[in-house]
């Protein structure tokens, strides 16, 4: 099978997708059930409820939006409709994802109710479905293909084999124009200094490594003991890994040998600086990871695995690995791609990494991912600190 | 005789842990038997070499194996890194992890 192409939907401001998502976004807390009673009514779109969007203010605020119009604004989302408790926040969010062309309506529930509300949604998510189901596929190149990764439950397989078909993998797609983009920077604690040195420029290695101590320095305010209540996680510590610095540098291998990072983002942030790989300021946490990267615009995620998570995400399709022979045998439904044969030595990095390509050219074509065959809709919006 | 000799050189038998660079103290076990006095094989990825070691311990799958003695207070070094330090001795063949090893950050 070739692995310089896939079929995707091409939309109106040039970005790709791989799925045809109809979502209901809710702004807040409130709005979820209205949200979800528009979904059930209408068979084929998603519900996206979260926990938040009340009484927040400043950058905690700033990200919250980010990330709805974000996640609206992705190329796998072909309509949207908002609700929201009033109507103000609510056209907000709706004015930020009309920017990309793509139909969206908003309706709030103040002085409507649920009845109306659902009711009128409903209406508008029926004839969003009806037309984004008319939309075709077309033939689009490895540089229209924007992914994303993250690892969880990892432990010592991880870095030693699954993580590496990663990074084999991001090595075969940057020199292609791939956008790409790696997170998680509490977890690279212990390799920071290494991780500087993979920048592409001296102004990305300093942006890294400020936003890295700012990250530290908020654990080292906060935390009650050496962490390892949390880091490693019971899961890693289960697996083999003893430190955050053993994880760090299990972490880092999914970057690949030769690829540089071009640029910093901002948690939610799209990328601007073009093809390449990008470091984004994220939880380590996996469904608040994803969403974020979701959120930037990625389209599909890679998601290597030890222990054997099982997050999936509503609309970016989150394609699993894992190189544990035990995880691979206990927990097969959730895996996409078993590199168990790298310990084994029948397989080596370039073959894993061809299979890992292999497998993500033919979910981008509508292969469903274990996790969306299994119904894993993990949306994490991150809350960066209490409200007003 | 020549078929023969040519089909064992390709076969390469199944590690029972592997170490990521020449480097490093400790190695991991990839198998689900690694049994206290069992004689384990080595893959060493770096160079493509391989060593043999007792195991001391039963050590479960993904755990670490020391490669050498390690003292109390040694850094651990893997992936060719600091990667924190022992808090217990550990004999070549034991089993390395949170009961003799910890962080240095944090």
């Amino acid at each position: 099978m070739a692995h310089d192409s896939f079929q995707g939907y091409r939309r109106d401001n040039g970005r790709v997708g791989i799925r045809n998502h109809v979502i209901l976004l809710p702004l807040d807390d409130l709005s979820n059930a209205a949200c979800e009673a528009v979904a059930n009514n209408i068979k084929g779109t998603i519900a996206l409820p979260h926990h938040y969007g009340r009484l927040q203010f400043g950058a905690d605020l700033e990200l919250h939006f980010r990330t709805l119009i974000g996640t609206g604004s992705n190329p796998n989302v072909a309509a949207v409709v908002v609700i929201g408790i009033e109507p103000q926040w609510t056209n907000r969010v709706v004015e930020g994802i009309a920017k990309t062309g793509k139909p969206v309506a908003g309706f709030w529930i103040e002085q409507n109710g649920d009845h109306q509300t659902i009711a009128n949604a409903s209406r508008a998510a029926k004839e969003f479905l009806q037309e984004a189901s008319e939309n075709q596929r077309e033939k689009c190149g490895i540089d229209d293909l924007w992914v994303s990764v993250k690892c969880g439950e990892s432990d010592t397989t991880s870095g030693l084999a699954s993580n590496p078909t990663v990074g084999n993998f991001i090595d075969k797609v940057d020199p292609q124009g791939a956008t790409t983009c790696f997170g998680e920077t509490s977890e690279i604690t212990g390799a920071e200094q290494i991780c500087a040195t993979r920048a592409k420029t001296p102004e990305a290695a300093e942006k890294f490594l400020a936003t890295w101590n700012a990250y530290n320095d908020f654990i080292m305010e906060n935390k009650t003991d050496d962490l390892s209540d949390s880091q490693p996680t019971k899961g890693n510590i289960e697996g083999g890994l003893s430190t955050i610095e053993e994880k760090a540098f299990g972490n880092l291998e999914k970057i690949g040998k030769n690829t540089m990072y071009v640029d910093v983002l901002e948690p939610a942030e799209a990328p601007a600086a073009g093809p390449g790989l990008y470091f984004m300021d994220t939880s380590s946490a996996a469904a608040e990871c994803v969403t974020l990267q979701a959120a930037a615009g990625f389209a599909v995620h890679l998601f290597p695995t030890g222990q054997g998570n099982v997050i999936g995400n509503p609309i970016e399709p989150v394609i699993k690995l894992s190189a544990n022979p035990r995880t691979v045998r206990t927990m097969s439904e959730h895996i996409d791609v078993d590199v168990s044969g790298i310990m084994r030595r029948d397989m080596n990095f370039d073959e894993a990494g061809d299979s890992l390509l292999d497998m993500t050219i033919r979910t981008c074509n509508g292969r469903l991912t274990a996790a969306e065959a299994l119904g894993h809709r993990e949306f994490v919006m991150t809350k960066l600190y209490r409200s007003a | 005789m020549n078929l023969v000799f040519q089909l064992r050189e390709d076969a390469v038998a199944a590690p029972d842990f592997l170490v990521h660079g020449v480097e490093d103290t400790v190695g991991v076990v990839v198998v689900e038997d690694a049994s206290a006095g069992k004689e384990l094989t080595g893959w060493v990825m770096e160079t493509d070499d391989t060593i043999t070691i007792k195991a001391l311990d039963d050590i479960p799958l993904g755990h670490k194996v020391a490669l050498s003695d390690i003292v109390d207070g040694d850094t651990i070094i893997k992936y060719g890194h600091d990667i924190g330090k022992a808090v217990a001795a550990i004999a070549t063949g034991g089993h390395a992890h949170v009961h003799n090893m910890k962080t240095k950050k944090w």
